[in-house]
C-alpha cells in the first residue's frame, strides 16, 4: 500500500474531489512531521504515538570492512502502536478501549 | 499533539468542518491498520513506512514470584522513519 491508496480510500469513503483528499493526506503527513521536528509528541488514540528519542553517540562498526566508526549523537522518532493497533494485527477482535 | 488538535489544523487547511477532519484522520489511521492486518506493508515517501515484525514465543518469567511462563510468538507493527522525515528530526527544522 502507498501514500495513492490511502488518498483513494480517503476520497471514497468521504466524497472528496481526489485533488482534495490528496491535500488531506499530505497535510496530515506534514503536521505530523513539523510536530515531531519540535520535539512534540503526536499522540493518536487507537493508532499509536510517535515520538522523539536521544540517542548517545557510540561506537559503530562497518558491518562490511569492520572497520569501526562512532556513530554521532542524534534524535530518532519512535513509534508506539496502540492497543487496538496490536490486537488487530494479532488478529484479535478489536478491543472497544480508546487506547 | 492529539488527534484533535490534529483535526482543527487540518480542518482549516482544506476549508472542512473538524468533524469530518478527524473522520479523514481515521481513514488514514484504519488504511495503515487494516493493511498491516492483512499481512501487507504501508510506504509512504519522504515519511517512512509500517510493517509487521513477528516476535518468537519466548520463555519469560514472573517477574513478582520468579516463576516461567511462555510468552507466546506475536505480531508487531513497526514504523521505520523515511530519509527525509529522520534527517528534520535530528536537525529540528
Amino acid at each position: 500500500m502507498t501514500k495513492i491508496d490511502i488518498i483513494n480510500r480517503v476520497a471514497e469513503s468521504t466524497g472528496l474531489p481526489k485533488q482534495d483528499a490528496d491535500v488531506a493526506v499530505e497535510t496530515i503527513i506534514s503536521l505530523i512531521k513539523a510536530s515531531l521536528s519540535r520535539d512534540e509528541p503526536v499522540i493518536l488514540r487507537r493508532f499509536g504515538s510517535f515520538q522523539t528519542r536521544a540517542k548517545n553517540s557510540r561506537i559503530g562498526r562497518n558491518p562490511k570492512t569492520g572497520e569501526e566508526a562512532e556513530i554521532t549523537a542524534r534524535k530518532v522518532v519512535r513509534f508506539k502502536a496502540g492497543k487496538h493497533f496490536k490486537e488487530t494485527v494479532n488478529g484479535q477482535p478489536s478491543s472497544t478501549e480508546e487506547s | 499533539m492529539t488527534k484533535s488538535e490534529m483535526a482543527e489544523k487540518l480542518a482549516e487547511k482544506i476549508n472542512v468542518k473538524k468533524q469530518q477532519a478527524e473522520e479523514i484522520i481515521n481513514i488514514f489511521s484504519n488504511s495503515v491498520i487494516e493493511a498491516l492486518a492483512s499481512g501487507d506493508k504501508v510506504e509512504i515517501r519522504g515519511f517512512g513506512s509500517f510493517r509487521v515484525r513477528e516476535r518468537a514465543a519466548k520463555e519469560g518469567r514472573n517477574p513478582k514470584t520468579g516463576e516461567k511462563v511462555l510468552v507466546p510468538a506475536k505480531k508487531v507493527p513497526f514504523f521505520k522513519t523515511g530519509k527525509d522525515f529522520r534527517e528534520a528530526v535530528d536537525q529540528g527544522d
